[in-house]
C-alpha cells in the first residue's frame, strides 16, 4: 500500500485507542501489503487469508495448533548455570541480553520442548523462538536438542523439530560452533533408536542450524515462503557481486533443488505429520489419525 | 611482507639489509654491527610474538607466506596420491584429499588449500570449499573407515564458500553430513588448524578425536569482522570482537576445545616453514600413537563423548 497505511494509520489508531487494542490492531501483510486484523490473523495461525503468506507464529500458538485439543505437556529446560563462560560483551553484556530476552519472551532460551499427541500419536516436539536472540543456537539450545532426543527414545516416540534461527549464538564464541557436532550426535542417537526424526523448517533457518541437525532429518518439511540456507543473502551478494535469483533460498526454491521433501501449509501440518509418522512407523493411519480436518 | 605491528622489526631488518649491501662481507665493523642488529631484531620478534593480541594473531594466521596445506602434504607424507571428485557433481580444489604414508603408516589426508600464487589462490577458491569439497571429504572418510586407516585433516579456511551454486547444491547439508560422517567413523582422527579455522566450514573437518592448533592459528564461530558488523554494527570494531570471541589457540586450549598447541618458530610459522613442519610432524606422531592404543569402538565413543561435553555448563 502507501505511506498512509504504513505510518499514519497505526499512529491514528494509537491516538484513538491508546491501550488495550488487540482486537482491531492492524498488521500489514508482507506478502500482499494488505492491512489485516490482528485477531483475524491469530485465528488463522498468522497466515494471511488473502495471499497465504506465513507470518511468524509464537511457540505457544504453534504448539497449541499442533497438538490434539491444543493440550500438551511442557518440558522445562535445565537451568543454565555458567551460561557465559567467555564473559562475552559487545556493546552490552551477553548475560544482560539473555535477561532481556527472557523477560521479553517469557522463555528460558530460544527453544521450547513439548510432549503430546498429534491425531492420537505421541510426539516429542522442539520449537525454536526467533524472537529470543534471533533463535540463535548456544549451549542451552544444544542441551535442549539432546534432551529432546533422549525423551523421544525414552518414550519410544518420534521427534519433530521446528527450527527458526539466524544460526550459532556468537556470544558463546566457539562453544556455539560446538553445538553443530553436539546436535548432530542427538540425531545419531535418535536414528540408532530407529525412531523417526522430522524437521519442519520455518522462516528463517540459516547458518549453523542448517549446517547441523536441521539438514539431517529423515524427512524435511518447509513452511511456504520460509527462507532456508547456509549463508545469509547479504553475505552472498557481497561475495559474488551479483543479484540473487528470484525466490532464492525460499522453501519452494529448496524444493526445486532437492533439499526438502515437502512444502506444507501451516494448517495442514498436524495431519501431514501424523500421517507421515504413522507410515514411517507402520502404524494404522486410521487409528491414530482419528479426526481429519 | 611485514605486518602492521612489526614496524620496529621491519626497520631493523631494513638496516641490516642496507649494511649487507654496503659491506659485501669485507668490513669487520659492519659485520659486527649486523650481528648486533640481528640480535636486536630477534629479541624484538621474541617479545612481540610472545604477547600478540587476538587481533594480531588474526593477521598472523592470514599471513600470505604462512605454510599452507600444500607445504604439509609435501613435508609430512610420502607417496601421497590425491583423489578427486564427490561422485555427484564435481571436483572442488579448495579441498585436497588423498592417501599417503605418514611414518610408514597409510593415512587418509584431507585439507583446505589456500594456495600460494595468484593462480593457485583462484584455482582453490581462496580456500573456501563448496559442497563438492565436503562431499569428497565424506567419501575419503568412508574409505578410511573401510580400510581402517587414520584420518588426518588440516584446516585453513575463512569459511565455506557463500555462493549461489553452493547454496543450490546444499552447502548446509554438505557440512552437516561431513560432521555426521566424522562422528561415525571408527578410526583415529586428528585435525590440525593451520591458519584460519572459519566457522562451519572449519568444524566440518575438525570434529576429530584430537584437535591440534598451531600456536598463532585462530578458530572461531565467525570472523571478527563479521561479528563486529553484526554486534557492534560496524566492522571497525573487529579488534574488540577478536578479543571477545576467544579465538586464539591459547584461549581455546584453556576452554578445552582443542587438545594441544603446536609451537611455532621465532616470529611465527611464515618465517620458517621447515621448523613449523618438524613441530607439526612430532605433534601428529605423538597424537597418533596415543589414539592407536584405543579400540575402534573406543575411538568412536570417546570422540562422541568429547563433543557432547562441549557446552557452557561443563566449563569453569
Ligand atoms: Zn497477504
Amino acid at each position: 500500500m502507501n505511506w498512509i497505511t504504513n505510518s499514519v494509520l497505526p499512529r491514528i489508531k494509537a491516538l484513538v485507542q491508546p491501550k488495550e487494542i488487540p482486537d482491531n490492531f492492524w498488521v500489514k501483510c508482507k506478502g500482499c501489503n494488505e492491512m489485516l486484523f490482528h485477531r483475524q490473523l491469530e485465528e488463522n495461525l498468522q497466515v494471511c487469508p488473502r495471499c497465504d503468506y506465513h507470518m511468524p507464529l509464537s511457540c505457544k500458538n504453534r504448539l497449541k495448533a499442533l497438538f490434539d485439543d491444543g493440550s500438551y505437556e511442557e518440558i522445562p529446560l535445565k537451568d543454565g548455570t555458567n551460561l557465559d563462560p567467555l564473559k562475552f560483551r559487545d556493546k552490552r553484556k551477553y548475560l544482560d541480553r539473555i535477561k532481556e530476552a527472557r523477560s521479553k519472551t517469557g522463555l528460558q532460551d530460544a527453544i521450547s520442548l513439548a510432549c503430546g499427541r498429534v491425531h492420537g500419536l505421541e510426539i516429542i516436539i522442539a520449537v525454536f523462538s526467533f524472537e529470543f536472540m534471533g533463535g540463535s543456537m548456544g549451549s542451552a539450545v544444544g542441551n535442549a536438542i539432546i534432551k529432546s532426543a533422549e525423551l523421544a527414545i525414552n518414550k519410544n516416540a518420534p521427534l519433530v523439530i521446528f527450527p527458526s534461527s539466524g544460526g550459532a549464538r556468537m556470544q558463546e564464541g566457539i562453544l556455539s560452533l560446538m553445538q553443530l557436532p553436539r546436535t548432530i550426535i542427538a540425531t545419531q542417537m535418535i536414528k540408532q533408536a530407529e525412531l523417526p526424526f522430522i524437521v519442519v523448517l520455518t522462516n528463517p533457518t540459516t547458518g549453523g542450524v542448517t549446517a547441523s541437525f536441521a539438514m539431517l532429518g529423515d524427512i524435511h518439511i518447509a513452511e511456504p515462503g520460509a527462507i532456508i540456507g547456509f549463508a545469509g543473502k547479504r553475505v552472498i551478494e557481497e561475495t559474488i557481486h551479483e543479484k540473487l535469483p528470484d525466490g532464492f533460498q525460499s522453501a519452494e526454491y529448496l524444493l526445486d533443488h532437492g533439499m526438502v521433501d515437502l512444502v506444507i501449509r501451516r494448517h495442514d501440518l498436524p495431519k501431514t505429520l501424523s500421517t507421515l509418522l504413522c507410515l514411517l512407523m507402520n502404524k494404522d493411519i486410521g487409528s491414530s489419525s482419528l479426526t481429519g480436518e | 611482507m611485514f605486518l602492521e605491528f612489526e614496524k620496529q622489526i621491519a626497520e631493523l631488518e631494513g638496516k641490516i639489509e642496507e649494511l649487507r649491501h654496503l659491506s659485501d662481507g669485507g668490513d669487520l665493523n659492519i659485520a659486527a654491527e649486523i650481528t648486533r642488529l640481528q640480535k636486536k631484531a630477534n629479541q624484538q620478534l621474541k617479545v612481540t610474538y610472545k604477547k600478540l593480541s587476538p587481533w594480531q594473531k588474526v593477521q598472523v594466521a592470514r599471513h600470505p607466506n604462512r605454510p599452507h596445506f600444500k607445504d604439509v602434504r609435501k613435508s609430512l607424507f610420502s607417496g601421497f596420491i590425491p583423489l578427486s571428485g564427490d561422485r555427484y557433481f564435481g571436483e572442488d580444489k579448495a579441498v585436497v584429499a588423498g592417501i599417503g604414508k605418514f611414518k610408514g603408516q597409510s593415512v587418509v589426508i584431507i585439507g583446505t588449500e589456500k594456495g600460494d600464487s595468484t593462480e593457485e589462490r583462484i584455482e582453490s577458491n581462496f580456500g573456501m570449499a563448496r559442497p563438492e569439497g565436503y562431499r569428497k571429504a565424506q567419501r575419503l572418510m568412508d574409505i578410511a573407515n573401510q580400510f581402517n586407516l587414520p584420518v588426518l585433516t588440516f584446516i585453513d579456511t575463512a569459511g565455506a564458500y557463500p555462493g549461489i551454486g553452493a547454496e543450490e547444491r546444499g552447502q548446509a547439508e554438505a557440512i552437516a553430513r561431513t560432521i555426521e560422517t566424522s562422528l561415525s567413523i571408527r578410526v583415529p582422527s586428528i585435525a590440525v588448524i593451520l591458519g584460519e579455522g572459519g566457522s562451519g566450514g572449519a568444524v566440518a573437518l575438525a570434529t576429530a578425536n584430537q584437535v591440534l592448533m598451531l600456536e598463532h592459528a585462530i578458530y572461531s564461530v565467525i570472523s571478527p569482522e563479521g561479528c563486529a558488523s553484526i554486534l557492534w554494527r560496524s566492522s571497525n570494531h573487529a579488534v574488540e570482537a577478536a578479543n571477545a570471541l576467544k579465538l586464539t589457540a591459547q584461549d581455546l586450549h584453556a576452554l578445552r576445545i582443542i587438545d594441544n598447541i603446536i609451537e611455532e618458530p621465532l616470529g611465527a610459522a611464515h618465517r620458517d616453514h621447515s621448523i613449523t613442519m618438524d613441530n607439526l610432524e612430532k605433534a601428529i606422531e605423538t597424537s597418533l600413537a596415543n589414539l592407536c592404543r584405543q579400540s575402534r569402538d573406543q575411538l568412536l565413543d570417546n570422540r562422541r563423548k568429547k563433543f557432547l561435553d562441549m557446552h557452557a555448563g561443563k566449563l569453569i
